[in-house]
């Protein structure tokens, strides 16, 4: 097995909201092509710490970070980078499904649009192959323009991740993307995750310790603000470090 | 008496109570209408559209005063709609949160309570002397938006509030701008909203006589306006200066030019209602 390389970093990032501090001193370097785990209790920031890398936060004001978030090697935080640009290289999945109030077709394609590509053949094969790439293409193929709020929210979801990826980011952030939906709709979005990997660089967050040990390659504990452990999946849930890591993933507390 | 008896017996008096409450308003509203339609009605008919007014009652018309109210309906939409639309924009999607945008909101807020004289003294000073525009239709048109712009602010940041937040998000994350994200999402799924506050306040503005008498509006114009700087009348005004006349048909008339104004008003609040409902029926989030 040759050594993958290092997709995204942080270095001694601290973040604040206005007076709290919201993130202490995180260190953590992710390989390309896997899939990282954030987990951790409500309010532990990694939540925020996922929205750092395609800079969500931006509009959250007295939101502001110290230190550095690399992207292959380049850091995001730069005034050069410019937001825009910097999505369409990072996606990002939310915890509930959040389709656009327009039909199938329009929500797959609105990345596209919004940077100015009209050509029709173009919209529809990109439509075709993100809707097949996210497993929701036999389901919606005959109706792609009917309102993308009639789909169950399974289908919601899976339709959120082919917007994701119609502007072929190379990473995926997914924020708790199963926690709104039935247990049949999260295998199928955990069996999406699984095969996604093959081409991106995942980081999911999840409250559900089972959900991290089956989909991440890489899990990270965070706990009030700091990385407390960050190993292969396997490693920390078999044998964690820290005592904080072991309670939490034990189920004593969080 | 039991104390579930009593509870009960409180709940049924309060029940009675609500619906008195509800219906003494549309009770009086009701006889007002009848009391007019029962005067009105047989003075409406073509040649009460279509004749100027006159110093006789019998044949005298309200063209010039309904001719004038639509005039001030559309100068005053395009005049606030784009002004009140990006007013609102801005305070709710681009200011930051800060004592400045804090005290415009106030005043803002406020301004929706001044009473309308007060904008015809100001429209008065500024627009028809300052700018020398007169008496003129633009002069009434810019007074009243000015009256109506803290409304279509208000609305329009009530509606684009209602967009959720998710809506934002997935567009921002897709790389969408920030006016992208205004224009394709937020705008679209608001629009109903903000069209129903526009309709709405433009249904007060066409009732209001007091500003435009303040700007110098005439009770008597023997001409229907051809242009946004001819002088006017409007519906209101030519009501008001009827039914201060001594003679008996005036108050016909007035009865009349009454259930016209009424009519557009009732139609113009109709289209709010029939958009609002379309609205909420197309979207559910």
């Amino acid at each position: 097995m040759n050594k993958k390389t290092t997709k995204l970093e942080a270095k001694e990032l601290n973040a604040y909201y206005g007076d709290f501090h919201a993130l202490k001193s995180i260190n953590i370097a992710m390989e390309e092509k896997n899939v990282t785990a954030f987990i951790g209790p409500s309010g532990c920031g990694k939540s925020t710490f996922l929205r750092t890398f395609n800079r969500m936060n931006d509009y959250i004001d007295g939101f502001r970070t110290e230190g550095d978030i690399l992207l292959d090697g380049r850091d995001i935080y730069a005034k050069d980078v410019r937001v825009d640009e910097l999505r369409k290289e990072v996606g990002m999945v939310f915890q509930k499904p959040n389709p656009f109030p327009k039909s199938i077709f329009e929500n797959v394609v609105y990345g596209l649009k919004i940077q100015g590509i009209k050509n029709k053949s173009v919209l529809e094969e990109a439509a075709e192959k993100s809707l097949r790439r996210s497993a929701l293409w036999e389901e919606v193929k005959d109706k792609l323009n009917q309102s993308a709020l009639a789909l169950s929210g399974g289908q919601q979801q899976r339709l959120c991740i082919a917007r994701a990826l119609a502007i072929s980011p190379s990473v995926l952030l997914m924020d708790e993307p199963a926690s709104a939906l039935d247990p049949l709709s999260t295998a199928k979005i955990e069996e999406l995750i699984y095969e996604l990997k093959s081409e991106y660089t995942i980081v999911i967050v999840t409250h559900n310790m089972q959900q991290a040990g089956r989909v991440s390659d890489h899990t990270a504990f965070f706990y009030m603000g700091e990385l407390v452990e960050f190993s292969k999946t396997k490693t920390m849930f078999t044998s964690p470090q820290d005592n904080r890591t072991q309670n939490y993933i034990t189920g004593r507390f969080g | 008496m039991t104390n579930s008896e009593k509870n009960r017996l409180k709940d049924k008096a309060f029940q009675v109570f609500g619906v008195f409450c509800t219906f003494i308003g549309l009770v009086i509203l009701a006889v007002f209408l009848f009391d007019i339609a029962i005067e009105g009605f047989s003075r409406i008919d073509w040649d009460f559209l279509t004749s100027l007014p006159s110093r006789r009652a019998s044949r005298a018309g309200i063209l010039t005063a309904w001719a004038g109210t639509l005039w001030i309906l559309v100068l005053t939409a395009i005049i606030a709609f784009p002004l009140g639309v990006g007013a609102g924009i801005y305070l709710e999607e681009y200011s930051r949160k800060n004592r400045w945008t804090n005290f415009l909101e106030i005043n803002i807020a406020n301004l929706a309570g001044v009473p309308s004289i007060i904008y015809g003294l100001l429209g008065l000073e500024v627009f028809v002397r300052q700018m020398r525009l007169g008496g003129s239709l633009l002069a009434g048109a810019l007074t009243l938006s000015l009256l109506i712009l803290p409304i279509i602010i208000v609305t329009t940041r009530e509606a684009i509030k209602a967009v959720p937040r998710s809506v934002r998000d997935g567009s921002f994350a897709l790389g969408a701008s920030k006016w992208q994200t205004v224009w394709n999402q937020v705008l679209p799924a608001s629009f109903g909203g903000i069209l129903t506050g526009i309709i709405l306040s433009l249904s007060r503005a066409v009732g209001e006589a007091a500003p435009l008498i303040v700007i110098g509006a005439l009770a008597y114009v023997p001409f229907t306006p051809a242009t946004p700087l001819d002088e006017f009348t409007v519906l209101p005004i030519q009501i008001f200066n009827w039914t201060s006349r001594p003679q008996e048909a005036f108050l016909t008339n007035a009865a009349g030019a009454i259930i016209v104004l009424l009519a557009i008003t009732f139609l113009l609040n109709g289209i709010a209602v029939y958009l609002r409902n379309r609205q909420q029926k197309k979207i559910k989030w």
